[in-house]
């Protein structure tokens, strides 16, 4: 049965079916109807707990006590937010914990404003926390998507014992729409190789990421990094939309896609054939579908809410092959499809 | 042949790094006669900090976690409300608790959070080389206080177990003191107590250890002691702040 639903409250009710009924965050908007809704429904839940944090630097880091016991916690929060965790997603990548961090873009740099951006893009993808680690980042595009990759960031978190980020922007975490939840979503993972659940009848367990000698962290690097290529060789996922005989291939992902894929359609109206790749992680990022298209397309135009970051990741999959153009709105105002395809037949 | 003195079970016979005259090796063996006393073995996580204590794991028998500079009380909460009938031990420095966790130990001891934490004060930052420490003695040298503490311009002092003391929750803090064998009774007692009353659900206890760290102070071990007495002891002042049942607290 379909429920109209706001994407913030949506995504918190499918964590909780997914069994994260631990919550930890401190207020900010555009993402307050998560704290909300779960300082609602987790005191209601046998073993769940809301926790208003004093930072968000805590927030992350009661994340990561919370599942050193192998159990399921959210966090989530908006851009100087998620600035402030990026301490502790490294803290966890380091320790492979798994965690899910929601991310709900606004404007930036600084305090810029409440309104929706993409411009946490390279935050997400590219580090934000420091040493070597990669963050499987996932990108919805509407609020059924902010469920069903909210509950896929929980598997992948626990299949692979890694941070997962779900990144949004303020319009998705705000707009309504029908959505569909399943009663429960099982986890399939069990923990009780390395989580902390008291040394009964066994060895005691330890969690950390320091490695003090260089060649012992050097193989521990390397081990994460090859659990980073299998993530990358597994789990990369996009949609394609008409690009079978698309020469002009645009690229946009989230709230931003929609936009596109009207754009799209104007543009076979006018006879051009245009089509869309829609990255539905955005790390690992779908390289290799660009490239293929590389050798049919024209050109490539990244459109993003942002003054351009994921093109540079449009232009390493392409490798040089095709001209990458880009096209992009900030402050939070999201473009029009007439202004996307005026940007498309611009570059013709 | 009757056995009347061994290793607690809690604590493994691997060499502490720590220097000699440090007292993080102390209160770690404290801690884990204490978990056995107790009988909390099976429960146990302890939390490692950083600092020169970073590497607690090393030695504790138990389930162990360690946790980014200053955030133990927000990692500590996170375990214990994941898991009420674990046992959660905070190991802290002064720099790790009482400068970069300033917030996170503030919010835990006021929200009450049903776990100890046990602060080693010592004044100094140990494992990055003796710099200044929030708890560094007006005109105390460090690294990074040459010319001796000045509070013009740095400052006085925190006084983290009078400041908890402020806040209406926390039901035990007490600060105690490695400089002799009374106060080694008094500070392994304060431990087995912190720990008993987390077992009974009491919520938060705290207990603040002055300790020694000759290498950073430039003394020996023995100096140390007489420095404790003479400076530490008089600005940081031992004794009970706050030891209540929960059920003094609700009234």
């Amino acid at each position: 049965m379909k429920v109209l639903m706001k994407g913030n409250e949506a995504l918190s009710e499918a964590a909780i079916r997914a069994g994260a009924t631990l919550y930890f965050g401190y207020p900010i908007t555009p993402q307050n109807e998560v704290g909300e809704y779960m300082s609602r429904r987790l005191p209601t839940i046998p073993g769940g707990a809301y926790i208003q944090a004093e930072t968000e630097v805590a927030s992350i880091n009661m994340v990561y006590g919370a599942v050193c016991t192998g159990r399921r916690a959210l966090t989530s929060s908006s851009s100087p937010g998620i600035s402030l965790m990026m301490e502790g997603i490294s803290y966890l990548a380091g320790a492979e914990l798994p965690a899910v961090v929601v991310s709900i873009m606004r404007g930036g740099p600084g305090l810029g404003n409440i309104n929706p951006e993409q411009a946490d893009y390279f935050q997400a993808t590219k580090g934000g926390g420091h040493g070597s680690y990669r963050m499987v980042v996932l990108a919805p595009a509407s609020v059924q998507e902010m469920t069903d990759l909210t509950v896929l960031a929980f598997d992948l978190a626990d299949k692979y014992r890694n941070p997962v980020m779900v990144a949004a922007d303020g319009n998705l975490g705000q707009m309504m729409e029908p959505v569909e939840l399943k009663d429960s979503y099982p986890n399939l993972y069990n923990h009780s190789e390395w989580a902390l659940t008291g040394a009964r009848d066994r060895k005691g367990h330890t969690i950390t990421s320091i490695y003090l000698d260089a060649d012992e962290m050097e193989d521990y690097i390397h081990k994460l990094y090859r659990k980073y290529g299998e993530i990358e060789r597994v789990e990369t996922r996009h949609e394609e939309y008409l690009t079978d005989d698309a020469e002009v291939v645009i690229v946009a992902y989230g709230i931003v896609s929609r936009v596109v894929r009207s754009a799209v359609e104007l543009l076979r109206q006018e006879g051009i054939k245009a089509g869309m790749v829609r990255p539905i992680t955005l790390w690992p990022y779908p390289k290799a579908v660009l490239r293929r298209l590389a050798d049919q397309a024209k050109f490539f135009l990244a459109c993003e809410m942002s003054m351009g970051q994921m093109v540079e990741d449009v232009q390493l999959s392409v490798e040089g092959h095709r001209p990458v153009y880009f096209y992009g709105r900030s402050g939070g105002n999201v473009p029009t499809p007439a202004e996307v395809v005026a940007a498309v037949k611009q570059r013709m | 042949m009757q056995k009347v003195f061994e290793r607690p079970k809690s604590l493994n016979d691997k060499p502490f790094h720590y220097c000699p005259g440090c007292g993080h090796g102390i209160v770690h063996r404290m801690m884990a006669e204490a978990i056995d006393e107790l009988g909390l073995h099976d429960r146990t996580i302890v939390i490692s900090p950083v600092g020169c204590s970073v590497f607690a794991y090393w030695y504790f028998e138990t389930d162990n976690v360690q946790a980014a500079h200053g955030r133990a009380p927000a990692v500590g909460t996170g375990l214990k409300r994941a898991n009420p009938d674990s046992i959660v031990i905070s190991y802290q420095g002064d720099g790790d608790l009482a400068s970069s966790g300033t917030a996170e130990i503030i919010h835990a001891a006021a929200r009450g959070e049903n776990f100890t934490v046990i602060f080693i004060n010592n004044a100094i930052y140990g494992m990055t080389g003796g710099q200044m420490a929030p708890t560094t003695l007006v005109g105390q040298t460090s690294s990074t206080s040459p010319y001796g503490r000045d509070p013009k311009f740095a400052g006085y002092p925190i006084h983290v177990s009078e400041m908890l003391a402020t806040l209406k929750a926390p039901r035990y803090i007490e600060r105690t003191s490695l400089n002799n064998v009374a106060n080694l009774t008094r500070t392994k007692r304060a431990i087995k107590k912190a720990l008993d009353m987390q077992n009974k659900g009491e919520g938060f206890t705290f207990v603040e250890v002055l300790s020694p760290c000759p290498t950073n102070w430039g003394l020996d071990p023995n100096e140390s002691i007489d420095w404790m007495e003479s400076s530490m002891m008089p600005e940081f002042p031992l004794g009970v702040f706050r030891d209540l049942k929960s059920a003094e607290v609700r009234s």
